[in-house]
Parts: C-alpha cells; structure tokens; sequence
C-alpha cells in the first residue's frame, strides 16, 4: 500500500459525563485514508461516528492518538494542535467538512457566493474582489450551481442546491480530503441521485479522498471503496466496500448488513437484534461491546477483549468467533 | 395475503380532492384520489416530499391543517364517510377504530408523563378501562410491542427511551384499542437500520395477528416493497400508479415510478447506473396546472397528454396507472 493520506493512530476520546463516569465515544480507533480513497464509516446513531468525523475534521480534541496527514514529503500530525487555534493552523484548508443539514449549516444571511467565498478569504487568503468572485463562479460550476443562483440566500435554494453550496464551500480551500456527515440525508431519492453522482464525478476529477459517514448502506456500498464499521466507540470490521458487504464477518456486520430494505426478503422473517445496547459509558474494559446483543455471544467474549484480525487480504474483523 | 376479499373493502376512497387555501395562493394539494384497503392488508404509499403523502392520511383522520378544504370525494370507512363526519364522530374513530404513528417518536409523546400513564390515558378515553386494571392492561400493551421488562418501563419517561423504544411506545398508544386501521407515517425515518427491521417486523406481525389493515406512508420504495401488499405511488398531488408490490417494483408501468425506481440506490449496480429525475415538482398553487403534472418532467410526455384529464387504464384487475402514455 502507498503511503496513506490520512493514517489515524489510537485515537481517544472520552466525554466527562458525571463523576467517575466517562463516555467512551471514540476509542482506540486507528484507520487510514489512501489518496482518492473513499471510505465510508457506518453504525447506528450513538456508536461514535461523528465524535470521530469531528475529531478528524478538528472541531474537537481528541484525549490521546495522532492523525498523521502526508502531504507530498511533508508529514504532520494534525492532533497536535489544540482544536481552538487549528482555525488559524496552516493545514486548516486541506481537511474539510460537509455537514449532514445544509439548512443548518448554512449562514441565513449570507448569499450563496459569500458562503463559498468566506473560505476563500480566511483560508486561502485571497483579497482581490475579481479573483475571488472568478473562483466562486468556477467552483459553483465545480458543483453544478447555475451562475445566476448565486446571488440568493439559503431560504430561496431547494434543498438540492442548498447541498450544493455546502459542497462547493467545502472545496473552496482545495482540500485533499473531504468529510461528508450524511450529506444526502435529508434530500429525496431523485435529489439524492444528482448529488451521489456529482461526489462521485468531483472525487474523479479532483483526486479527492473521502470520509463518508453515512447509515445507508446502500449508498456506501455504490459511493466508497472501503468501508469502516463502527459500534460503540470501536471498530469491529473494515474491508473493501463489496467484500464487506458481500461477506461481513463481525456479527454486528451481518445483522446491519441484513437490516437493509431488500423487497426480495419479502415475508422472509428478518434476523432482529435481540437486547439493549451495552452503555457507553465506564464499559467494561475486558467485554466485547456487542456482547448480550450478539447471537452468537459466549463466556470468553466477556472476559477478554478481541483485536482486529486480517479475515482476507485488506478485510479486518475483530471477533472471537473468527479465532477459530 | 392479498387475495382480493369478496366482501366490501375496509377502506374506500374515491375521487378525494383538497386545496389548501393560502395567503400566496391556493394549493392544490390532493386531487382526484382514489384507492382502497381490504382487511388485514398492508399499502404502502410513496412519493417524495411534497407529493401529498401524509396531507393524504391527514385528511382521512381529520387532522388537516385549518386551512385545508375538501372540495370532493369520499372515504368511506365501516359505512361512515370519514371526510363528512363530524368532529364528536371522528373523536370516537380515532384511537379506536382508526390509529395514526406519527414521523418522529420523541415529539408525538408527551415528555413529561410516563409511558405507561399515556397509555393508560387511551385506554381509558376508548375502552372505558377503569380503575386497578388500568395498569394491567397498560403493561399488556408494552408486552405485546416486545418491551423488554414492561413493568420497569411503565415508570420510564420517554427521555429515559431510545429512539427505537418510544417508537414502540407509540405502536402500543396507537393499538391499545385494537383498531382495524393503522397509518403509520414514515414510522422508521430517523431510526437506525437495524431498529427499523425490528420496528417493521413487529408491525407486520401485529398486523397478522389481529387482522388488522395498515398504510405506510414512506419515501423509501425498497422498504415499501419488503413489507407491503400493495404499493400506490403519488407525485405533485395524484396518485399515479397503484398495485401489487412486486408487480410497481419489476414492472412499473408509470414514467415517473420507473425513474423513482431507477433513481434509488438500492436497485442500482453502480452510482453511474442511477438516474435522476429531472427537474422538479410543480408549483402546486398555479390555476393552470397542466392535467398531468409530471409532463413537465416527462420524457415521454407528447403534446396529446394535456388535451384530456388524466385517465385511470387497468394494467390488471388489480394495477391501476394515470398515464396517457404509460408502456
């Protein structure tokens, strides 16, 4: 493999919750992110997914791990400085983020092309009014904005073009890796369409690496080429996209997997996950998180942690089932 | 299961219009409408947003905005017209006869009652439950929504739930009452994957057990097709195509399913095989909108297809499309 992108190592963090009670949100997690790599990063909601995205997007600290990005020769560890001055950080423009709710993520006050300019003023550094409203028109056509949209505040954008601005503000900076926090969540399946090609078409032709965090399986499984599954601040699979899907190895894995809407299980009695969710907060450190919601479940799976194992080439599971 | 029933249906509705009547203008919400649901099955209706899907539901629950107008049709329902009953009526169909799921669970519970006194308030509204067998019969209905320990959760405040816990709740409100009618309106967006399969699982279970008929309204058609009979598809306001749910999902006869269908990421091998439906739903409050209001958006719209109101031609006895046009 090439020299990764992004390598994330033993990344922590924990939120303080109460006394003596502490979160585990993100825990232990390392993962690379090749360059032109998508990787999508799935779980259910409160598994940590985007305590993670954020913590790479550096909109928070992490209690320990580094996130070393490679850049060219150049290497640095991105964790190392403080998430309240990274604002001003010299790498600050290369990792940037889509949000999940373009109606929330967008100034309401602000036109379409102040948004997509602001980055160019503060992190690029551009001055000149010409050149900066020159990039916006090429970036808006970057992202399939109509020129004449530009000059409208977010009220007066459907939600496909809200998405649209938020993407085209996102690679103003011209960053090396995107992260997109369920960018077509809240669009309709025809909007959705228009806008999973569009990513798919700018990552092509930009070169871009994406962090694809997402609960529909089955726009991961068309968008990227790996896939991370995450539960309860871990991570329990990650593997080539098809493979994954195709063969998922972590019980966890196989119930998402066969969770998704499919009309040729109709009448086929679903395999329904069983239990409440362990809590994440002060877990015990010696379980394996989905035990007592695992079907497969047994004694040792109580009393002593399981790493990631290699299952096939590039595919790693962490499960004591897979020991055998 | 979908066996047409030689009896009358459930649920008839037949020529349903409504406008909505606005400062900007009136908007033609519904029009035309028509469907019906024999006991025990389960319709799925699907569109995108804004093509009337739960305004639909609403107005057969007379729940509808106050600026909604019925200007035609009629739903009848156990030999009532659900669109010309009276408020005292439909205070005695819904809950009892008629329940509705809500989108989100956390904002249709009330936050600071427990759960087991909200169901305890519908039993005793429609089933005259009195007294020590009120928590009885509450704790019942938590039982049989497969509420782990529904003695312990009687107590619990709907903070102290999961997503996928109050969604149960709600399932256990809506049929305390045993009613012979289910809508539920998008009763899993939001939800994780995994509780999904487990919240539509436990509704079509419940469903054959009590016989009891359902509409799922939904945007997601793969999800529509896994769990119900039949499907009817709406777009801007009509319904455009109704039937059995493998027949809509492998041979759709309407322009506008079949891009719906082609434009879902389930069914495409790969995101350059998705196609988009181009451009987007019409202004609802224009006085001349066109009598089909996909032509805008069509490809196979011809000028012959706005000379006449939009026919109804039976594929089969059982799958209806509105299309001048449809292959």
């Amino acid at each position: 493999m090439n020299t990764p992108l992004l390598r994330v190592e033993r990344l922590v963090k924990h939120f303080k919750v109460g006394r003596n009670a502490m979160l585990h949100a993100v825990d232990d997690i390392s993962l690379d992110i090749a360059p032109g790599e998508s990787v999508g990063l799935v779980g259910e909601s409160g598994c940590g997914k985007s305590t993670l995205s954020r913590v790479l997007a550096r909109l928070i600290d992490a209690d320990s791990g580094h996130i070393h990005f490679h850049d060219g020769a150049q290497e640095s560890d991105l964790a190392a400085s403080p998430a309240a001055r990274f604002a001003r950080h010299a790498q600050r423009g290369v990792v940037q983020m889509v949000f999940q709710d373009a109606n929330d993520s967008l100034n309401p006050r602000y036109l379409a092309q102040d948004t997509i300019a602001e980055p160019l003023r503060l992190l690029v550094g551009m001055k000149d009014a010409a050149a900066i409203k020159a990039r916006v028109e090429e970036l808006a056509g970057w992202v399939g904005l109509p020129t004449e949209l530009l000059g409208r505040y977010p009220h007066q954008l459907s939600g496909g073009q809200k998405a649209r601005v938020g993407i085209a503000r996102a690679l103003a900076s011209s960053p090396r890796l995107l992260i997109l926090d369920e960018p077509t969540a809240a669009l309709d399946v025809s909007v959705q369409a228009t806008v999973l090609q569009l990513l798919a078409d700018l990552k092509a032709r930009l070169g871009l690496s994406y962090l694809f965090v997402s609960h529909d399986l089955n726009v991961v499984r068309l968008l990227c080429d790996r896939v991370v599954v995450m539960y309860l601040g871990k991570v329990v699979e990650q593997g080539p996209a098809q493979e994954v899907f195709a063969h998922p190895h972590h019980p966890y894995t196989q119930m998402l997997v066969a969770a998704i809407p499919d009309p040729h299980r109709k009448g086929q009695p679903a395999q329904i996950m069983q239990g409440e969710a362990r809590s994440p907060i002060n877990p015990d450190p010696r379980a394996c998180r989905f035990h007592g919601r695992c079907p497969h479940g047994e004694p040792r799976c109580e009393l002593h942690t399981v790493s990631l194992r290699e299952v096939a080439p590039q595919h790693l599971a962490a499960c004591h089932l897979l020991e055998d | 299961m979908n066996a047409p029933v030689a009896s009358l249906p459930l649920l008839h509705v037949a020529d349903l219009s409504l406008e909505f009547r606005t400062r900007s203008g009136t908007v033609f919400a519904l029009e035309n409408i028509a469907f019906s649901l024999n006991k025990g099955e389960m319709l799925g209706i699907v569109g995108e947003s804004g093509s009337g899907k739960s305004v639909l539901a609403y107005s057969m629950l007379g729940i509808s905005d106050g600026a909604a107008r019925v200007t035609a049709g009629t739903a009848m329902f156990g030999g009532a017209d659900l669109l010309k009953a009276s408020e005292h009526e439909l205070r005695e169909i819904r809950g009892r006869e008629v329940s509705m799921i809500f989108q989100s669970p956390r904002t249709a519970l009330n936050p600071i009652r427990k759960v087991g006194h909200q169901i305890e308030d519908v039993l005793k509204r429609h089933a005259a439950v009195r007294g020590v067998d009120l928590r009885e019969r509450a704790i019942d209905c938590l039982k049989r929504v497969r509420i782990p320990d529904p003695a312990r959760r009687y107590d619990a405040y709907p903070f102290e739930l999961s997503g996928g816990m109050c969604q149960r709740i709600l399932i256990a409100l809506a049929l305390a009452c045993q009613p012979s009618l289910l809508i539920a309106d998008e009763p899993t967006t939001g939800l994780d994957v995994t509780t999904q399969a487990a919240i539509m699982e436990l509704l079509s279970s419940l469903a054959a057990e009590q016989n009891m008929a359902s509409i799922l309204i939904t945007h997601d058609l793969a999800l529509a097709a896994q769990y119900c009979d039949r499907i009817a598809v709406m777009h801007a306001g009509h319904l455009i195509e109704c039937g059995p749910a493998e027949e809509v999902l492998n041979a759709p006869h309407h322009p506008y399913t079949r891009r719906l269908i082609a434009s879902t990421p389930h069914t495409a091998p790969s995101i350059a095989a998705m196609s988009p439906i181009p451009g987007n739903l019409p202004d609802l409050r224009r006085s001349d909108l066109p009598p089909c209001r996909y032509a805008g958006r069509c490809e196979r719209f011809e000028a012959a297809c706005n000379a006449a109101p939009l026919p109804e031609f039976a594929i089969t006895p059982h799958h209806t499309v509105r299309c001048w046009n449809a292959e």
